[in-house]
């Protein structure tokens, strides 16, 4: 099994994208695009990318609800920013947060959920000291941050990636 | 536009949705200008591609599936692109910027790792 | 009815979106430095795929969607290079 599909997840994806972009499921096109699915399993696997193994989907389905509430609490919390007529002095700045999470999938993901929320983007890893570098747009209690990126995201991730 | 089938519950949440992104996204942009330093303007396209994107693409979603003119399924691969690649892009934005203004040795952004350094 | 607040909400957001890829087109024009101006570059393309879905529900046809793919996968990649060339192109070994 491993031999013939090295990546199922990422063989999966490709083929719903496939079908997505043809637009119609009818046999041909599937067949299609489990073969490319297959082959670009197979050139993935040249790649090596380090392997993805979840666990406790449970607390996978509250990191997933987590975020989505977040983006859509902190897109209104930006916009009222943005908008306010006068603008206040928003003070705005950078927070080093020192991480305990070593996985590269699990940082990538960390990265991805800190970018997309409005409001907090990841500006750099440090591999040297383990730490990160976030920028935040209405920064008031830069302990309060730490607290939030460490308790809300990567202890939920550390516990489904292993 | 031949929407004459479409009936009002669905007009009404396509237009409340179809506002509230263009309206996001709007939002974001005014941002752009507005926001004073580089590192404060990184974070307005966001709006844009997380929620302005969701509401457009729901609107649309909404849109087609009640007036059965053609299955909705392209959108949702440039709905899902552009929220997953925007995120990539502004990182690496954010990280060049930093590493030239490291460079011209400004005071205003952090230096490089330091915190936990032994 | 449902047609005339269909037909005005379909145009307040092209409207909406049309000023946004001002504001952004203003950002590329002023700058001041070159990470403000890919930036802009970044919003307008996504600004623009997003008006290219709203022109789809106001013309009730899928054509606009290609076209939509195709700009959110250029931009992708030109923001991705420029900003790579901003690091790399200015190092001096």
């Amino acid at each position: 099994m491993r031999r013939i599909l090295p990546h199922p997840l990422a063989a999966l994806a490709l083929l719903i994208a496939w079908l997505l972009l043809v637009g119609d499921f009818s046999p041909g096109s599937l067949i299609l695009g489990v073969v490319i699915a297959i082959l670009g399993s197979w050139l993935l696997r040249e790649v090596q990318p380090p392997r993805l193994r979840l666990r406790r989907f449970g607390v996978l389905f509250e990191l997933v609800r987590v975020v989505l509430v977040e983006i859509v609490r902190s897109n209104f919390a930006v916009a009222r920013i943005v908008l306010a007529p006068r603008p206040r002095a928003i003070s705005s700045g950078f927070v080093r947060i020192p991480l305990e999470m070593r996985d590269p999938i699990g940082l990538t993901a960390l990265a991805f959920i800190i970018t997309a929320t409005p409001g907090t983007v990841w500006v750099e890893y440090d591999s040297a000291d383990d730490s990160m570098l976030l920028h935040v747009l209405d920064l008031i209690d830069e302990a309060e941050w730490v607290g939030i990126i460490k308790n809300r995201y990567e202890r939920r991730l550390m516990e489904i990636l292993t | 536009m031949n929407d004459s089938d479409l009936p009002l519950w669905a007009a009404l949440p396509v237009s409340v949705l179809l506002l509230l992104g263009a309206g996001l996204t709007l939002s974001g942009c005014i941002g752009l200008l507005r926001l004073k330093s580089f590192y404060a303007r990184v974070h307005a396209p966001t709006l844009g591609t997380t929620m302005g994107m969701f509401c457009t693409l729901l609107a649309s979603i909404l849109y087609f599936a009640v007036t059965r003119s053609r299955p909705v399924l392209l959108e949702i691969l440039i709905a899902v692109f552009i929220s997953v690649t925007t995120p990539v892009t502004l990182m690496l934005l954010a990280r060049a910027a930093l590493y030239r203004d490291r460079r011209e040795g400004r005071d205003d952004v952090p230096p490089p790792g330091t915190h936990g350094a032994p | 009815m449902s047609a005339t607040l269909l037909e005005w909400s379909v145009f307040l957001a092209q409207a909406m979106l049309a000023l946004a890829m001002g504001c952004a087109a203003w950002r590329i024009l002023a700058g001041p430095r070159a990470q403000d101006r890919i930036l802009g570059l970044d919003t307008l393309y996504v600004n623009a795929a997003m008006l290219l879905l709203v022109f789809g529900i106001r013309t009730s046809s899928a054509l606009y969607f290609e076209a939509a793919l195709v700009i959110a996968l250029l931009g992708f990649v030109s923001t991705a290079a420029l900003s790579k060339f901003l690091m790399r192109g200015e190092v001096i070994e």
